[in-house]
C-alpha cells in the first residue's frame, strides 16, 4: 500500500471562504491509502512547504497530494520542494480545489463535497503514479539564424559573441534587409546606412559566423538541440571564391533593368550587387535579364564568371533556430482607391526613403518619378491600408506615424519652400522621444496635419488630386499634389505560409509568426528551440527589433549553456507487447514524435518531441500508447472516485 | 512701516467700501500706505499682443512713480490693477529688446526702469505675510456661526507667472478667515471667471455666470460671499437683482469685499461702510451673525 | 456652405505675422479641447476656443472673423493655465481681435452704451472693454 499524505490549503479565504476545511479534512482522513491529512493557511509559503516536508519524513510518506490552486501556478513549487526530502517530484500531485471549485461556488456544502471528490480522484491517480526521471538530450551548440536584416544580424552577433557558432542564411545576395534602404532614422535622424554598415561588416568578419547568402532553407527536421536543415544555395553564375567585388563586370554589362533595392526608381544591370556597400561584396547574375553576351566574362580580372553554376544544397546540424525574416510592404496594387500603383507620382514609404537617401537614385534630391520635377506640394497618407478591417489590413502597422513625420520633416529640410500635408486618423508615437519628435514636426516644420482618411485620389493635368477631409473642422480638403506618399501596411514576407509549414510554427490571421505567450514569452515560438525576432513577428521599429533580437539570442545562449537538455518525462510511450503496428498514432501526433518501424512492426517514439498532448493515447485501438502517470487505469480510477 | 499704494480708478469711485475698509486694516498691523503721486489708470486689462507696446506705457509709468517714491513695494487692492501692473513689470523685466524700445517713448521720464525694482503686491498677499496668527490676535468681534464663500475669479490667479496663489486651489482668503470662527464653505466655482468686461455689451454672459456661481455658493450653505475685485463685485452683486426678477427660484446672496468682513471682525467702526452701495443688503445677515 | 480646403486657401495668410502679433505658436496645439472644456464663455461662442486654433492652423482666419468667438472671450486665461502645451489662447484671441480692429473696425461704440449703465459700471469694466474691443 502506498502511504499518501494530503495537504489542504486555505489560500486565505480564497478556498476556506467557500470550502469547509475542517469537514473536508476529516472526510479525506478516511480515504484508502491516505495516512495523513493536514490543512494550513498558505501551503505555498515556506512554512507551508516545510510542513509538508516534515510530514514526509515523520510519517514516512511515499507520495503527497496538495489540494490548492491550479497546478499551472504552484505545481513546480511543491515538486521542487519535496525533492529536498528525497521524494521523486512526480509523486507530488496537485488537486485544484480553487479555480473550478471554491471560486465558482457560493454554496459551502456543494463546494466542500466537490473539493472532496477532486482530492479523492487525485489520490487515486497518485496511488499508481510512478517515480520518473527527466529525459536528457544532447544539445548541438550551434545556431541557425534565418534572415539577415537588422534583427538577424543582431541575433547572430549576440550569439557569436557568446562564443557559439552561428550560421546566418539570407535569401538576397547581401545582408542588411530594409534598414539598408532607409535614409535617416527617427527620432534621432542618424543616417541608416552609417549605423548599419559597421554591423554588416562585423557579421562578415566574425570568426563564429558563417554567412550563407542568396540561399534559403528548404528542409527542416529534428527537434530542439538537434535540428537538421538543408539549405539551398541559389546559382549566382559567379564563383564567389574568385570574385573580388571590383565591379568591372557591372560597368560593362549592357543590360539595364529596374532595381529592386531602389524600389524601381533606379536601374541596375543584369550582373549586379544590390547596393554599393553590399556584404558580402560579391556580384550575381540575374538570368532572367542576362542575354549571355559574355562581356562580363571578358572583363572579369579573376575569371569568376561561371554560367554553368547550378543550385546546390548544403546540410547543417544546429541546436537552435532564430527566425528573422522581416517584412514587405503591402503593394499599392491592392489599393485601387489610391491609384492601384498605376499613378507614377503615388509611391510608398520605402520608395520615398530612396528619394531621400543620399546614395539613392536621385542622390537625395527629392524628384518625383513622372518627370523628375521637385515636388512643391507633397501629400502623405497614413493608414493607407492599415487599420482597415473591411478592405485591407485590420492592424496598426505601428511605425508609419513615425516615419511619415520623419518623411515630412526631411522633405521640408530638402525643399524649403515646399509644403507637406499629412492625412492621419490618429498619431501613435509611443516610443522614447517619439512624441517630442512629432511635436517638433508640427510646431517647427509647420507640416499641415489633417485629421481624416483620404477617400480617393486621381491624376489630373500632371497633378494628383487628393480628396480628403479634416474632421476637426468638418471641412473637406482637396489638394492638387505633385507627389503622394502612402504609408502602406507592413506585411509578413510573401511566402510566410511555406515558412510556417517548413518550421512547423504557427502564424496569426495576418501572417505574423506567433509567439509562445504574448506577454511572458514574446521571443519564443511554440516549438521549443525556435525563436522569433524582428518584424516577422509583428511590425516594429529598429530599437524594438534590436531589443527583441537580443532577447531571442539570450534565449539561445541559455539553451546552449549546458550540453544537455532536460525534457519532461511525462510522455506517451509504446507498450511493445500490445502495439499492433497499425500506425494510427503516427498520423494523429501533431509533433511528429511517432514513427512506424516497419521491420519490427511497431511504433517508436522520439521522447524529446512528445509534448504529452495525449492524442495518440486516445487514438490507439489496442491501448499500447499509454501516457506516463496518465494511464488508462489511472484515469478510470479517477473518474470512479469522482462519480462514486 | 510705509508701503507705496496704488488705488486705481475704481477704488476711488464705485469701490469706495473696498478702499476704506482695506486701508483701515493696515494701521492695526503698523503699516502705513502712502499713495503714490501722479498715478495714471493702469489700463484695466493687460495688453495681450506682442507687437504693440503703447498699452504697456501706462502701467510702466506707474511703476516708475513707485520706484521714485522710495518704497519699492507697491500695494494694490484691485485684482485687475494687480494683474496689469504685475504682468507689465514682468514683461519689461524679461524682454530686453522691448524694454529699450519702450524707453524711447519715455523721454520725459527722469527715472530709468528695468522691471525688477518694484514689487507689486496685493492686499491679500500682504495680510497672508502678516499671518493668520497675528491677525486673529486682533480679533474683537467673533462672528456667530458664519459661513462664507470665497470668490477669487481670474486676475489674482492667472496666468501662472504672476499668480498670487495656486490657480486651482487658492487659500489666501481661507487662511485669513479660518482662524477667526468663520467657516469657509466648499463650492466648485471659486476660480471661475465672472464674465469680466463683457458686462458692457454682453450682459447675458454675466447673468449666466452669476447665476451659476451664486447658486452654487447658496446651495453649499454660504451666508455671504467675499471677494477682492471690484469688477467681480459688480458682476456678481449688482446683477443679482435682475436674476431675482427673471427667476423666482433664484436665491440671492450678499456679496462683500473681504476687507469689509475682516474690518468688522477686527472691530473697525462699521460706519466707514456705505451700505447703500450694496444691491443685496448684507446688514440683516451681518446683524444675525453678531457683527453689526 | 462650408469652404473646401484647397491649396489656394490652406495656410494662405501670413502665419509669421500672426505669430508676431500673438507671440504664440498655434501649431503647438494638440486639439485636445481642454481650453474649450474649461472656457466659461464657450456656451456663448459660435466656435469653441479649440476650433479657433484649428481654423487658424489651416489658415482660415476669415472663418474665425465671421464668428462671434473672439468677442465673447473674456481673457480670463483659464485656457492658458490648463493647456497641456502652454498655448496662450487668450493671446491668440487678442491677435485676431487686433487684426480686425487695426482695420479700423471697432467692435463696440462708446456712444451706443446707455448712459445709465455707463454711470453704474465700474471704471475697470469700461476701460477693459474698450481696450479689448476698440482701437
Ligand atoms: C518606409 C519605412 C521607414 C522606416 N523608417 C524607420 C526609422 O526611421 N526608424 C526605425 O526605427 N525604423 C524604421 N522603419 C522600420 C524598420 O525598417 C524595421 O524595424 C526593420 O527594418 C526591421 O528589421 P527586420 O530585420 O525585422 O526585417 P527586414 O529588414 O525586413 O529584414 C529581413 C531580412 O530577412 C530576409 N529574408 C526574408 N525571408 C527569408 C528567408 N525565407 N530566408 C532567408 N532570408 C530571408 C530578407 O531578405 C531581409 O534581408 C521603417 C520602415 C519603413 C517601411
Ligand atoms: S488646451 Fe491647448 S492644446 Fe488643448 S486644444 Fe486648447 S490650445 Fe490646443
Ligand atoms: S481667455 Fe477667453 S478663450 Fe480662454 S477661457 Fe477665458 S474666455 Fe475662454
Amino acid at each position: 500500500m502506498k502511504r499518501i499524505g494530503v495537504f489542504i490549503c486555505h489560500c486565505g479565504i480564497n478556498i476556506a471562504g467557500t470550502v469547509d476545511i475542517e469537514k473536508l479534512t476529516s472526510q479525506i482522513k478516511e480515504y484508502p491509502n491516505v495516512v495523513h491529512v493536514e490543512n494550513y493557511k498558505y501551503m505555498c509559503s515556506s512554512p507551508g512547504q516545510q510542513l509538508i516536508n516534515q510530514q514526509i519524513m515523520d510519517k514516512n510518506l511515499d507520495a503527497v497530494v496538495v489540494a490548492a490552486c491550479s497546478p499551472s501556478l504552484h505545481e513546480n513549487t511543491f515538486r521542487t520542494s519535496v525533492q529536498r526530502v528525497e521524494m521523486n517530484p512526480y509523486n507530488c500531485e496537485i488537486a485544484n480545489i480553487r479555480e473550478q471549485c471554491s471560486w465558482v461556488h457560493d454554496d459551502k456544502q456543494i463546494a466542500t463535497d466537490k473539493a472532496a471528490k477532486i482530492i479523492k480522484s487525485m489520490v487515486e491517480k497518485t496511488v499508481l503514479d510512478e517515480p520518473l526521471m527527466p529525459i536528457t538530450v544532447p544539445v548541438n551548440r550551434k545556431a541557425l539564424v534565418i534572415g539577415g536584416g537588422v534583427a538577424g544580424m543582431q541575433a547572430a552577433l549576440n550569439i557569436a559573441n557568446n562564443g557559439y557558432e552561428v550560421i546566418l542564411v539570407e535569401r538576397e545576395s547581401s545582408i542588411g534587409g530594409h534598414m539598408a534602404m532607409l535614409s535617416e532614422t527617427f527620432p534621432t535622424l542618424d543616417c541608416s546606412q552609417c549605423i548599419l554598415t559597421p554591423k554588416m561588416v562585423e557579421v562578415d568578419q566574425h570568426p563564429n559566423i558563417t554567412l550563407i547568402t542568396y540561399s534559403e532553407v528548404v528542409e527542416v527536421s529534428g527537434f530542439v538541440g538537434n535540428f537538421k536543415v538543408k539549405i539551398k544555395q541559389k546559382a549566382k553564375y559567379v564563383d564567389w571564391e574568385k570574385c573580388n567585388g571590383c565591379g568591372d563586370c557591372i560597368t560593362e554589362c549592357p543590360i539595364n533593368t529596374p532595381s529592386e533595392f531602389e524600389q524601381q526608381l533606379g536601374e541596375r544591370h543584369a550582373i549586379y550587387r544590390p547596393f554599393p556597400q553590399a556584404v558580402p561584396n560579391k556580384v550575381i547574375v540575374d538570368m532572367d535579364e542576362c542575354i549571355q553576351c559574355m562581356v562580363c566574362q571578358v572583363f572579369c580580372p579573376t575569371d569568376a564568371i561561371d554560367f554553368n553554376q547550378k543550385d546546390s544544397i548544403v546540410e547543417q546540424e544546429v541546436g537552435a533556430i532564430v527566425l528573422a525574416t522581416g517584412y514587405q510592404l503591402y503593394s499599392l496594387k491592392n489599393l485601387p482607391e489610391y491609384g492601384g500603383g498605376e499613378i507614377e507620382d503615388v509611391i510608398d514609404g520605402l520608395a520615398f526613403e530612396r528619394l531621400l537617401s543620399a546614395s539613392g537614385p536621385t542622390q537625395g534630391v527629392v524628384k518625383r518619378p513622372s518627370d523628375g520635377k521637385i515636388p512643391q506640394d507633397v501629400v502623405f497618407i497614413q493608414c493607407a491600408g492599415s487599420r482597415d478591417p473591411e478592405n485591407h489590413m485590420p492592424y496598426c502597422s505601428r511605425i508609419c506615424c513615425m516615419y511619415t513625420a520623419k518623411h515630412a520633416m526631411l522633405y521640408k529640410h530638402r525643399v524649403h519652400q515646399g509644403r507637406a500635408y499629412i492625412f492621419y486618423m490618429d498619431i501613435r508615437s509611443g516610443g522614447k522621444d517619439y512624441e517630442e519628435f512629432v511635436q517638433r514636426v508640427m510646431e517647427e516644420e509647420r507640416v499641415v496635419y489633417l485629421r481624416g482618411k483620404v477617400s480617393r485620389l486621381y491624376e489630373e493635368d500632371g497633378k494628383v488630386v487628393v480628396c480628403g477631409t479634416d474632421t476637426l473642422t468638418r471641412r473637406n480638403v482637396e489638394i492638387k499634389a505633385d507627389l503622394v506618399v502612402t504609408a502602406t501596411p507592413i506585411r509578413p514576407i510573401e511566402d510566410i505560409d511555406q515558412l510556417s509549414k517548413l518550421f512547423k510554427i504557427s502564424i496569426n490571421q495576418n501572417g505574423f509568426l506567433t509567439e509562445a505567450h504574448p506577454k511572458l514569452r514574446p521571443v519564443e515560438s511554440l516549438t521549443s528551440g525556435i525563436y522569433l525576432a524582428g518584424c516577422a513577428q509583428a511590425p516594429r521599429d529598429i530599437p524594438d527589433t534590436v531589443a527583441q533580437a537580443s532577447g531571442a539570442a539570450s534565449m539561445v545562449c541559455a539553451l546552449f549553456s549546458s550540453d544537455q537538455l532536460y525534457h519532461d518525462p511525462i510522455i506517451a510511450g509504446v507498450d511493445e507487447d500490445l502495439c499492433s503496428g497499425c500506425g494510427i498514432c503516427v498520423g494523429v501526433c501533431p509533433y511528429s514524435a511517432r514513427t512506424l518501424n516497419r521491420e519490427k512492426g511497431i511504433v517508436e517514439v522520439n521522447e524529446v518531441l512528445c509534448e504529452a498532448c495525449g492524442a495518440c493515447s486516445a487514438a490507439c485501438p489496442s491501448g499500447a500508447a499509454q501516457q506516463r502517470n496518465f494511464t488508462d487505469i489511472q484515469l478510470k480510477n479517477m473518474v470512479k472516485a469522482i462519480l462514486g | 512701516m510705509e508701503i507705496s499704494y496704488y488705488p486705481g480708478c475704481t477704488l476711488k469711485t464705485s469701490a469706495k467700501n473696498y478702499e476704506k475698509t482695506g486701508l483701515a486694516l493696515l494701521p492695526i498691523f503698523d503699516i502705513s500706505p502712502v499713495e503714490i503721486k501722479d498715478w495714471v489708470c493702469c489700463g484695466a486689462t493687460y495688453s495681450l499682443t506682442s507687437d504693440n507696446l503703447m498699452y504697456q506705457l501706462a502701467p510702466i509709468r506707474t511703476l516708475i512713480r513707485a520706484k521714485e517714491s522710495g518704497n519699492p513695494r507697491l500695494l494694490t487692492l484691485c485684482d485687475m490693477c494687480y494683474n496689469t501692473l504685475k504682468r507689465a513689470a514682468l514683461f519689461i523685466e524679461n524682454d530686453e529688446e522691448k524694454r529699450e524700445k519702450i524707453k524711447n517713448f519715455m523721454d520725459e521720464e527722469e527715472t530709468d526702469y528695468r522691471g525688477d525694482e518694484v514689487e507689486v503686491v496685493h492686499l491679500l498677499t500682504l495680510l497672508n505675510e502678516i499671518g493668520s496668527q497675528k491677525i486673529s490676535e486682533k480679533l474683537v468681534k467673533s462672528p456667530l456661526d458664519l459661513k462664507i464663500a470665497t470668490y477669487y475669479g481670474c486676475m489674482l490667479l492667472r496666468p501662472k507667472e504672476i499668480q498670487a496663489d495656486s490657480a486651482e486651489n487658492p487659500q489666501l482668503m481661507e487662511n485669513i478667515f479660518q482662524g477667526m470662527g468663520v467657516e469657509v464653505v466648499e463650492y466648485p466655482f471659486r476660480t471661475e471667471c465672472c464674465g469680466s468686461y463683457q458686462i458692457v455689451n454682453r450682459r447675458e454672459i454675466i447673468l449666466d455666470r452669476t447665476k451659476k456661481i451664486i447658486s452654487s455658493a447658496v446651495k453649499n450653505n454660504a451666508d455671504l460671499m467675499v471677494l477682492s475685485c471690484p469688477l467681480c463685485d459688480y458682476n456678481l452683486e449688482a446683477t443679482q437683482k435682475e436674476l431675482i426678477e427673471q427667476d423666482s427660484n433664484f436665491k440671492p446672496l450678499p456679496v462683500l469685499y473681504f476687507s469689509q468682513l475682516l474690518a468688522l471682525i477686527l472691530g473697525i467702526d462699521p460706519e466707514i461702510n456705505d451700505w447703500s452701495l450694496h444691491n443685496i443688503d448684507p446688514t440683516p445677515v451681518l446683524k444675525r451673525k453678531g457683527l453689526l | 456652405m462650408n469652404n473646401k480646403l484647397t491649396l489656394e486657401n490652406i495656410q494662405q495668410f501670413d502665419l509669421d505675422e500672426f505669430q508676431e502679433i500673438s507671440g504664440e505658436n498655434i501649431f503647438a496645439c494638440y486639439q485636445c479641447g481642454n481650453c474649450s472644456a474649461g472656457c466659461p464663455a464657450a456656451d456663448f461662442m459660435d466656435l469653441a476656443p479649440h476650433e479657433v486654433i484649428r481654423l487658424l492652423q489651416l489658415g482660415q482666419i476669415d472663418e474665425v472673423v465671421k464668428t462671434n468667438t473672439v468677442w465673447i472671450c473674456a481673457a480670463c486665461v483659464t485656457c492658458r493655465v490648463r493647456c497641456p502645451k502652454g498655448v496662450d489662447l487668450s493671446k491668440i484671441m487678442e491677435a485676431v481681435r487686433q487684426i480686425v480692429l487695426r482695420k479700423k473696425n471697432n467692435y463696440v461704440d462708446l456712444n451706443k452704451i446707455e448712459s445709465e449703465l455707463r454711470e453704474k459700471l465700474p471704471q475697470i469694466a469700461l476701460v477693459g472693454n474698450f481696450r479689448k474691443f476698440t482701437l
